[in-house]
Formats: C-alpha cells, sequence, structure tokens
C-alpha cells in the first residue's frame, strides 16, 4: 500500500512538470531562451538539455544541502551551486560542438538567471528529499525541453523548411522569413498559448459537466 | 481602414423609444413628439465605410491602367482573404449587425492591394488579408478595438515573412499592356517564385541607391514603378479633397504629415541641394499620399482631438523622414503610422482639450 502511494507520488512529480504545470506553456516562466533561441529545432533541443542538465543536478544538490545552508544566504548559494553547473555544462557543449556553442551564444550563461531552476531549487528541491527533488527536476526539465522543441520545430519548418537541419518541405518551398526572426518566435509562442489554454478550458468545462452529472444522479 | 461605430443619431428620437418600450403604450403615438435636430446627415459607420471604398475606387482604377490584370487579381485576392475571417467570425459569433455589410473588410483589402507589389504572387496577397483581419483586426476585439490599422498589420506580416517578394517592383504600363502578367503571380502556394520577371526599382529606391531622381509630372501622373497605389500622387489627393470635404477624415492629420514632410525635405534640401531631391519629391513619391489620406486618417487608430491629430501627424512625417534619410530601407511610411499608432492612447491623454473654466 505504502509502496503503490510513493510510486504514484514519484510519478506525480515527474508527470506535473512535464504537462499539468509545464514551465513554459502553463507557468510561463523563463520566456527569455525560449523566444531567443528557438529559431531551429537543433538549437532548442541543445538549449532544453542544457537546461534540463542543470536544473536536475542543481535541484540534486540544493536538496541533498538543504539542512547545511542558512535560510539568509539560500539565495546565493542556489545561484552559486547553479553557476557551477552552467559552467560545466557551457565546456560540454564548447567540447561536443563549437558551432552549437556559437549559435546559442550568451544563452548558455544566462541559464544561470534562469527562474526555472531558481524556482525550482527555492520551491521544491530545498524543501523535499532529494529523490523527490530529482524527479521534479527531470519533469521540469523534460517539460521546458518539449516546450523549447515544440517552438523551435513549427519555426524550423516554415521559417527554413526543414527540421533538425533535413529539408521536409521540398527546394520550391518559400521560407516564411518572419518566423526565424524574433517576432516569429512571438507568433509561434502564443499560437502554442493559445493552443493550451484552449485545451484547459475543454477540460474544465468536461469536469463541470461531470460534477453536473453526478450531482443529478 | 477601420472605423469606431458612431453614435446612432438617427434612432435618438423620444417617440420611438416609447413605442419600443414593452411596458410603456405598445400603440403607435397619434402625434410625434421629437426635438431638433430634424435633418441629420447619414453618418453611421456603413455610409462612412462606403464613402471610403468610393474614394478608393479611381485609386484601384490607376492601379489597374498601370499595372493592367495583375492589379485586378491582386485586389481580388487581397479582398477574399480579408473577407474570409470576417465571414467566418460572423458565422460563429452571431454579431447583431453582419461585419461584412459595413464594408470594413473590404477598405481592409483594397487598402491591402494598394501597398503591395504588382509582381506579388496571389496567394501572399490573400495570405496578407487573412492576416490583416484576422491578426490585425478580430483578434483584438473587432471593429473600433484595434490598436494597428489592420491593412498595415498584414502589410508589415507580409514584408517580414516575404521580404524579398515584396520589394521586386515590375515595371508600369499603359492598357497597351493591360494583359501581361507582371510577375509569377500563379506561384503554387508556399512554392517559391519563378523569378524571371523585369523588375524595375522604385523612385525612392532609385533616389537612395543610384541617386537618380525622377520627375515631378512622372510622379503626379503615377507613370513610376512601385505599389499599385503608390503611383498617382494627385488621384490619391483629389481623393483625399472629397473625403476632407465631407467630414469623413480629419484634414488635420494629413496635412500635418504633409506639412512635416516637406519642411523636412526643405531643410536637407537647403543644406545639401546637389545631393538631395527637391522638396516636391519626397511628398510625391512611395506610399506617402496613400499613408496620410487613406491609412493614418482611420479613425479607430488615431487620435481624437484635433491638437493630438496634429502631433499624430507631426509624429508620422518625422519618423518618415528619418527612415528616408537615414534608415535601411528606401521607404518608412508603414513603419512610421504603425508607430503612430502605438502612441495614439497616449497621445490622446496629453492633447486634451482644457475644460472651460478650470486651471
Amino acid at each position: 500500500m505504502a509502496n503503490s502511494s510513493t510510486e504514484k507520488q514519484s510519478t506525480n512529480d515527474f508527470i506535473r512538470g512535464l504537462w499539468e504545470e509545464n514551465p513554459v506553456f502553463v507557468q510561463v516562466l523563463g520566456m527569455c531562451p525560449v523566444l531567443a533561441v528557438s529559431n531551429t529545432a537543433t538549437n532548442a533541443l541543445a538549449m532544453g538539455l542544457a537546461t534540463a542538465f542543470v536544473l536536475m543536478m542543481s535541484s540534486t544538490l540544493v536538496s541533498s544541502l538543504r539542512s547545511f545552508i542558512p535560510k539568509q544566504v539560500r539565495i546565493a548559494s542556489f545561484i552559486l551551486i547553479i553557476a557551477t553547473f552552467v559552467t560545466v555544462t557551457e565546456y560540454i557543449i564548447q567540447a561536443i560542438s563549437i558551432e552549437l556553442h556559437k549559435a546559442l551564444g550568451a544563452f548558455i550563461s544566462l541559464i544561470v538567471v534562469n527562474c526555472v531552476i531558481l524556482g525550482r531549487s527555492e520551491a521544491f528541491a530545498s524543501k523535499n528529499t532529494i529523490g523527490r527533488a530529482f524527479l521534479d527536476a527531470a519533469g521540469m526539465g523534460a517539460g521546458f525541453t518539449f516546450a523549447l522543441l515544440c517552438l523551435g520545430a513549427v519555426r524550423e519548418i516554415l521559417g527554413s523548411g526543414s527540421l533538425f537541419g533535413v529539408p521536409v518541405l521540398g527546394t520550391h518551398f518559400e521560407p516564411w522569413v518572419v518566423m526565424i526572426l524574433p517576432s516569429g518566435g512571438f507568433f509561434t509562442l502564443a499560437g502554442w498559448l493559445l493552443f493550451f489554454n484552449w485545451r484547459k478550458e475543454k477540460k474544465k468545462i468536461q469536469e463541470k459537466r461531470a460534477k453536473a452529472a453526478l450531482a443529478e444522479v | 481602414m477601420v472605423f469606431a461605430p458612431q453614435p446612432m443619431v438617427n434612432s435618438y428620437s423620444p417617440t420611438l423609444n416609447f413605442s419600443e418600450n414593452e411596458n410603456m403604450n405598445t400603440q403607435q403615438p397619434k402625434l410625434l413628439l421629437t426635438t431638433s435636430p430634424f435633418l441629420k446627415p447619414r453618418q453611421d459607420t456603413r455610409f462612412i465605410m462606403w464613402q471610403v471604398n468610393l474614394a478608393l475606387l479611381p485609386v484601384a482604377l490607376a492601379a489597374i491602367y498601370y499595372f493592367g490584370v495583375s492589379a485586378i487579381l491582386i485586389i481580388v485576392a487581397c479582398v477574399a482573404g480579408a473577407l474570409l475571417p470576417e465571414w467566418l467570425h460572423s458565422r460563429f459569433q452571431s454579431a447583431a449587425i453582419s461585419p461584412l455589410k459595413d464594408g470594413t473588410a473590404l477598405i481592409t483589402g483594397l487598402l491591402l492591394a494598394l501597398t503591395l507589389p504588382p509582381s506579388i504572387p496571389l496567394w501572399m496577397a490573400f495570405l496578407g488579408g487573412v492576416s490583416a483581419i484576422g491578426i490585425g483586426k478580430l483578434l483584438f476585439g473587432g471593429i473600433g478595438y484595434n490598436a494597428f490599422n489592420p491593412a498595415l498589420v498584414g502589410r508589415a506580416i507580409l514584408q517580414a515573412a516575404f521580404p524579398q517578394a515584396m520589394t521586386t517592383w515590375a515595371p508600369h504600363t499603359d492598357l497597351n499592356g493591360f494583359s501581361v502578367l507582371r510577375g509569377d503571380l500563379f506561384a503554387l502556394p508556399f512554392a517559391q517564385r519563378s523569378v524571371d520577371a523585369v523588375t524595375e526599382a522604385t523612385p525612392l529606391a532609385k533616389m537612395k541607391f543610384d541617386a537618380m531622381i525622377t520627375a515631378l509630372p512622372d510622379l503626379l501622373r503615377g507613370s513610376t514603378a512601385g505599389s499599385l497605389g503608390e503611383t498617382s500622387a494627385l488621384i490619391i489627393l483629389l481623393a483625399g479633397v472629397y473625403l476632407a470635404s465631407r467630414r469623413i477624415l480629419s484634414w488635420r492629420i494629413p496635412v500635418s504629415i504633409l506639412a512635416t514632410v516637406f519642411v523636412l525635405a526643405g531643410v536637407t534640401y537647403w543644406l545639401a541641394p546637389d545631393t538631395q531631391p527637391q522638396p516636391l519629391f519626397h511628398l510625391f513619391s512611395g506610399g506617402l499620399m496613400l499613408g496620410a489620406v487613406f491609412m493614418a486618417t482611420d479613425p479607430v487608430t488615431s487620435p481624437i482631438t484635433q491638437r493630438g491629430c496634429v502631433i499624430f501627424g507631426i509624429g508620422i512625417g518625422v519618423i518618415v523622414m528619418v527612415i528616408r534619410l537615414f534608415g535601411g530601407l528606401p521607404e518608412g511610411v508603414m513603419y512610421s503610422i504603425l508607430i503612430m499608432n502605438a502612441m495614439t492612447p497616449l497621445i490622446d491623454r496629453v492633447a486634451q482639450p482644457r475644460i472651460y473654466g478650470t486651471e
């Protein structure tokens, strides 16, 4: 009994970040990298994975150190931990692909100030066990990566007619230059937010109807 | 161009209100008691819109004269694109009056077509019409609520999405070249155009990049390359005078735009007469005339007060000249109007008239 409830809780911790409380589509947090580096699917995926990595590592560390960090200096300590992992990530990306490092530019260093990461450290990791903190961070990281990929895929397909650099719409496709420009990021994000809010509204109406039906019975 | 719904002056009559009220006497009153005015000009949205459409007709005819069948096709595509979201919206949102009948979508489509180059593929023109009404108007809440001129929103989206197609200009002809297509108009949707059409630079591009100045009579007559409605400055000016004389547009806006551009162009000509064109060149070239008369005067997106209209016009004139003289683009009427549209609520707050008897 206890086993199944902890299992349920851990899947909840993971799924929540991926879907119900998706950092981009539901909480609308960390918009800077979302809008800036989602012009191609490759950039978006790399940015998402880098952020997810930093998020998971820092959440785990913050959770394990939560009884040692004094309340008064917790934000500074969290930032220090996050910055350490961001530096590690930056070197890793540089080692893997110098082109990717150039494409992402300053936004790799700016992961430090991504409010999703600090937010999860403050709101979740500093109050929960290591296991739960890791799962929560993994869920949030996966949700962030998923959201970036959603934006990046749409923008790359419409803006350059390709996906992950592979042409998908044929050579005669007229690219929509606006999609690669910053304004295209806003348009695409607005479209996805519209979709998610529409789904949420629909679910709410369904729940209301179900409740009404129950009350009648 | 979208106008705010005017208060219905026609329906103001106490007797009418009585007869409509269920609780009151439902019989027709024997004696009609009404107050003045008895002669009322028809000033509802529908009337104003159709007047603007009428004024746009000669401009469209000039475009057809210079660009032949291409102009007709582009106008039809833009208007169809503008009507589609309006029609869908009126189907799903049971509006009291069908927004199709007030002619606003027709104006938006027509104005958008007049800002497009004659060689643009029809699917792009259609898409521009859809985004003009869909994004520029309906997303903001429909007629009377849009912050930006819908036709210019459509054009700005096309300019950002397809910059190459939007800056390729086909040369003009007269009626002899009526049936000649000016470019790959029938390119398949989302497919690239075949770029083998004859092109010519616009007067402003010639001035900016080749230091060539087009003669004034050509600009007035409109025998130059450019957008469909960028041709004859004289016809647009006459249409503007007609609308201003019927009090359908506020004359302060176009006059202050044109005066500002004239003064600034005069100063630059005075400073560098060898390289800069005559001030009148700036007035009659590019989209300035069309923008000043038909787009900046949109009552929804321009200030209400008289002082506000003048500030608005001066702002547009200054930004146009800054873009023309120092910007990367040869023409900046579209962006200057959109920027000043964004300023309109602010101008309305600043330019409130002083209430008599207060400090």
